[in-house]
């Protein structure tokens, strides 16, 4: 045991700062508030202090920071998708995610694996070939392998896949990794916090003041703010809060479901996706298995969680790993993806001045965390798209010019 | 929501089912506007509400409406579509 510890026990008061300062109340105006304190808002508002000197700021959470899909979700960080728009945007944030540790001095289990998208059809080994050539066109680690390069990295793997869906080949990318999401958010909440921003938790936005097409206010449960400008990054309940502005989009909810294992020996080193068998694996540091599908099928607005879901999900997980047979399940939990029709988010402006969006990150975004609150901070700061956003506008539908993310984003998240 | 009810086939398995999306109506793509049209193709209303929503019972291929509250997860009627309003 650490000898610092044992001042915790011996002084009768804290004797370190806490992670988070409490702020009483809320200040009648703020220059920015943001909507939101996942990974995102408070992302967001770490870079919007430390790059652009902008304090005067409030982060509103009407539950707990990280509680959203930040705290939900499966944690893979990779960059191998389709679009340059995608490919590039991803790529600065695994950069980003290079230093955080150091820059948060905050653990974050920031873990190195290695991603392996597994192709079962000729038609998925096509796709595994179009994304590798896009990303190495943009310098990305990325190349199709075949099945004895998999068999190799997860020796326990089936490659018949119970004899109906052989492994045919996969895309390697091994930048592929995984880290501790809650961490992230304390993190840039703590960063954010010690440059002057202040956290609110148990502050819940019910309305927003629009007066001439500009913003004007926030209404809370805990009062009035005056305000011209308004970061929403609220995943799950981005309709809710864009129906406040009166912006119709077409993000829509669906929750998507995940479950761990109980903890096992070390095993398994790489992150493995399916997208013929609808499922992704990973190892946890603590031994768990970290599995999850695509998305549920039907829209609903909360986070329940289903018994058909670790019913399909284990069948399909035994078809790549028979041996998992006698491992238990521990928890399963559910979150609200906000979910497009091409699989890319939705930043920028909008057509309401000074309010700003951050949404539609369905089921992809907590690798994207750095490079949002990055670029979205810019985008505030300056009242401009930063570049690496500009294929995400909302205007994209009204054009018809989607980015097409769906065969790097669907099953592997 | 484990179980739909099928106003043909009775209580079944959610998993007998697939699910269409709201009931909405389209524009006349011949006379309304590219905005018009852009809206009906992309945007949609995702917040919780009680929605009226397409349903297929796929065994059968019975197509029809359920009423459901999206917010709670709850069936609240189902009927065959008997056309708007
Ligand atoms: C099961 C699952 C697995 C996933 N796996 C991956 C993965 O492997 N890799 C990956 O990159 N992404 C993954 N994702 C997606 C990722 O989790 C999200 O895209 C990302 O975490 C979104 O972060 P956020 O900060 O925008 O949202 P959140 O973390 O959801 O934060 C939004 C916050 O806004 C708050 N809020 C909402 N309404 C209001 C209001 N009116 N007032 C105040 N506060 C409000 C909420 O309480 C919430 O805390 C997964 C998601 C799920 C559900």
């Amino acid at each position: 045991m650490p000898w610092r510890l044992l001042r915790f026990a011996l002084s009768k008061k804290h004797p370190e700062p806490r992670m988070f300062t409490r702020h009483d109340r809320l200040k009648p105006a703020y220059d920015v508030v943001i909507i939101g304190g996942g990974g995102h808002g408070l992302a967001a508002a770490y870079y919007l202090a430390r790059e652009h000197g902008i304090t005067n700021v409030c982060v509103l959470e009407k539950g707990y920071i990280g509680g959203g899909n930040t705290g939900r979700n499966t944690t893979i960080i990779r960059s191998n998708y389709l679009t340059p728009e995608g490919v590039q945007f991803y790529d600065e944030s695994v950069r980003l995610w290079q230093d955080l540790a150091q820059d948060f001095d905050l653990n974050l289990f920031y873990s190195n694996r290695g991603h392996y998208t597994l192709a079962h059809t000729d038609a998925a080994l096509r796709t595994s070939r179009w994304r590798a050539e896009v990303n190495k066109h943009f310098g990305i680690d990325s190349e199709v392998v075949g099945p004895e390069v998999v068999k190799k990295a997860a020796p326990m793997i089936d490659l018949s896949c119970g004899g109906h869906a052989p492994i045919l080949g996969a895309l390697y990318h091994a930048p592929g990794a995984v880290a501790r999401h809650d961490a992230v958010a304390w993190g840039y909440g703590r960063g954010a916090d010690m440059r002057g921003v202040e956290i609110h938790q148990r502050t819940e936005v019910l309305g927003i003041g629009v007066v001439g097409g500009k913003v004007a206010g926030v209404r809370t449960n805990r009062g009035n703010i005056a305000t011209n400008k308004v970061l929403c990054a609220v995943a799950g309940a981005t309709p809710r809060i864009l129906d406040m502005v009166g912006i119709r989009s077409p993000i829509y909810i669906h929750p998507l479901q995940a479950m761990v294992s109980e903890p096992v020996k070390p095993w398994l080193d790489p992150i493995l996706v399916s997208g013929s068998l609808h499922v992704y694996i990973s190892q946890s540091a603590r031994g768990e298995l970290v599995m999850g599908a695509s998305l549920d099928p039907y829209e609903v607005q909360s986070t329940r969680s289903t018994f058909d879901f670790p019913e399909s999900l284990s069948a399909h997980m035994l078809d790549m790993f028979p041996f998992l047979s006698n491992v238990k399940v521990m928890r399963q939990w559910a979150g609200m993806a906000d979910m497009t029709p091409d699989f890319a988010p939705i930043m920028g402006r909008t057509p309401v001045e000074g309010f700003y969006l951050d949404g539609g990150w369905g089921t992809w975004g907590f690798k994207a965390t750095p490079v949002c609150g990055k670029t979205m901070a810019y985008t505030v700061a300056n009242d401009r798209e930063h570049t690496l956003i500009t294929g995400f506008g909302l205007d994209r539908f009204r054009n018809f010019a989607l980015t097409g993310e769906k065969g790097a984003a669907s099953v592997g998240h | 929501m484990k179980i739909m009810t099928c106003p043909v086939n009775g209580p079944r398995a959610i998993s007998e089912f697939a699910y269409g999306g709201e009931i909405r109506s389209m524009p006349d793509p011949a006379t309304c506007s590219d905005d018009e049209w852009a809206d009906y193709v992309f945007n949609r209303n995702g917040s919780p509400g009680v929605k009226r929503e397409w349903w297929c019972h796929l065994p059968s291929n019975t197509w029809f409406v359920a009423e459901r509250d999206t917010a709670r997860d709850v069936v609240l009627r189902t009927y065959l579509y008997e056309g708007e309003g």
